[in-house]
């Protein structure tokens, strides 16, 4: 008789380490925000949990392995078999069966392995249909000039809000905003500070701390038929509503949980006319206005580091 | 006599479509079986939850491909079609109303359920494997309601998923290939809403069926547990007298049972 084995728990032995175990987790996590040094003893704490509770849980399954021979002299309580009942009484295998057991091997792993090879041809494209578009020919769209007229429309040591479309063949979706001054001319180069207003947190739109004159609201629309709209701000520094971010009128950050600095634009002047190109990433500004010491790197998505030893959580970026 | 037997004819007319379908697929005591099976006695109110979180989801897909038949997943008419739905359709402020309102309702029970089964400590053995089916269920429900929520394109629509989106873009190493997975490109557009939409209509519901199929089966196959506060069964009638009586109640570690 065998043992009813359904009707027992084979559950590991209690063990209180899974609890060490997710506060070295939960360590790790908030340590990958706040700090290294955090983020240390957290695997330190979650490693040596982890170690203590494998150990509590393979002790479990000794002691049911000591239990073994206790059930089973309990089973044989009549006289044994002879030692040679149990082979004698095995059917011998005939060539023929052998051959025909590994026939059928045959036959279903060769099922199962074309099986796999159809399921493959008919997945492959369409996870790649799914996935791929979303990563490739990302760059062209994204590098539109934007014309934002005359360069007379940017009074001198004045934000101005403009909106314009980055991409007019896609519509309204692609609306975005930026804050433009004028650093007047140094040297006989113009200098402009243009800021998006992409949060470094995650994303939302960044505000103005500052009155915006609405009155002298300017519209325009460039040569491709873009509408763009420049409004007049003085800020005293620009501020995220959904977290709480702040940054000061060069865009770094003040206070909140950004992670650097505003992004910029880079620009061009054409003809007398501001030219919107690329945008890219900044993690602080030394100075200010036509002086300012900007440290820039390629663009990083919200939240994402770009300097300091959190840059290697982001090693690899997708095309944009 | 005869009006006995005319009744028992009766009976077999009415009941011959019934032992038809029995009989070919054994459909009615596959259904009786599940209906009707047996559970502890003493349970109670708090054992609903699970069925009423089912009910919940059930109200979402009816309501859900209703709206799809108004609803438009193109940018420039999405929020003007959920207007007409709201406003325009009759009576369409209701279903929109239900599916709306029945989203965070789903969400709530499944998080009632959730304490009740962890309080009673009804995940303990044999049930592990079907708390951790109910724990994908939530996590697959909750990204269904990410992904409808970007669905009417208004401004909370959108700003609250550039926010979800730019936090799963966060994540380290993957993080910024998810997003942009998500985002179908680097920003935000047309592809979004309707990957959105696919995705909350199509993939995540056969997600959720697929796995409330397997979270059910295994309620069946594994029993329900009693209450905590039941006397050790010891003392009870089994529950099915089939010696079936350790899988309706957890058993402490040691407590072997014959």
């Amino acid at each position: 008789m065998e043992p009813n084995r359904h009707d027992e728990p084979h559950v590991p032995g209690p063990s209180l380490w899974p609890i060490g175990f997710a506060i070295g987790v939960a360590c790790v996590l908030v340590g990958l925000i706040v700090s290294w040094p955090a983020v240390a003893v957290g695997a330190a704490i979650a490693v040596v949990s982890a170690f203590l509770w494998i150990r509590d849980a393979s002790r479990g399954v000794e002691t049911e392995v000591v239990h073994e021979p206790e059930r089973r002299s309990a089973v044989a309580g009549g006289p044994a078999p002879p030692a040679t009942a149990g082979e004698a009484a095995m059917p011998v295998m005939a060539d023929e069966e052998v051959d025909r057991y590994g026939r059928n091997v045959f036959l279903s792993a060769t099922t199962l392995g074309l099986g796999a090879v159809i399921g493959g041809i008919v997945t492959v494209p369409v996870v790649g249909f799914m996935v791929a578009p979303a990563f490739i020919n990302q760059h062209e769209e994204h590098s539109q000039d934007v014309n934002l007229g005359p360069i007379s429309n940017f009074p001198e040591g004045q934000f101005m809000i403009a909106t314009f479309l980055r991409d007019p063949a896609q519509g309204e979706v692609t609306r975005r905003t930026a804050y433009i001054r004028n650093n007047g001319i140094t040297n006989d180069v113009p200098s402009f500070t243009i800021l998006s207003n992409r949060c470094a947190h995650l994303g939302c739109p960044v505000q103005p701390n500052g009155p915006v004159d609405d009155k002298a609201e300017k519209k325009f629309s460039t040569t491709k038929g873009e509408e763009v709209r420049l409004i007049p701000v003085s800020p005293a520094g620009f501020g995220c509503p959904c977290h709480g971010g702040q940054y000061d009128t060069e865009g770094t950050r003040t206070a909140g949980p950004p992670v650097r600095s505003l992004d910029r634009y880079e620009f061009a002047i054409v003809h007398g006319n501001l030219i919107l190109l690329n945008t890219f990433s900044v993690t602080k500004v030394e100075g200010t206005g036509a002086s300012a010491k900007i440290h820039a790197y390629d663009l990083k998505g919200p939240g994402e580091h770009a300097d300091g030893l959190e840059r290697f959580l982001y090693p690899v970026d997708p095309p944009h | 006599m005869a009006q006995a037997t005319r009744k028992q004819t009766l009976i077999q007319v009415a009941n011959y479509p019934l032992d038809w379908l029995e009989e070919r697929s054994g459909l009615v005591g596959g259904v009786k079986y599940f209906l009707f099976r047996k559970v502890p006695r003493d349970i109670g109110w708090w054992h609903t939850l699970g069925s009423a979180s089912l009910t919940a989801f059930l109200v979402q897909l009816a309501t859900g491909v209703i709206l799809a038949m108004y609803y438009k997943p193109d940018p420039n008419s999405a929020y003007e079609s959920i207007n007409k739905i709201t406003n325009d359709v009759t009576l369409g402020w209701l279903v929109r109303g239900m599916h709306r309102w029945g989203a965070s309702v789903f969400i709530i029970l499944m998080f009632l359920h959730l304490g009740r089964v962890f309080l009673f400590g009804a995940y303990k053995y044999p049930r592990e494997l079907n708390w951790i089916v109910g724990v994908l269920i939530l996590a697959t429900g909750m990204f269904e309601g990410f992904t409808g929520y970007l669905l009417p394109w208004d401004q909370t629509a959108y700003w609250a998923s550039v926010v979800g989106i730019n936090i799963n873009g966060t994540a380290p190493f993957l993080g910024p290939f998810l997003a942009q997975f998500l985002r179908g490109g680097s920003e935000i557009g047309p592809d979004t809403l309707s990957r959105f939409y696919s995705l909350h209509m199509l993939l995540i519901p056969g997600a959720l069926i697929a796995l409330i199929g397997l979270h059910l089966y295994l309620v069946v196959r594994l029993g329900v547990s009693t209450n905590p506060w039941t006397p050790d069964p010891e003392d009870e009638p089994t529950v099915d007298g089939n010696g079936r009586r350790g899988l309706t109640r957890p058993v402490a570690r040691g407590a072997v049972r014959k």
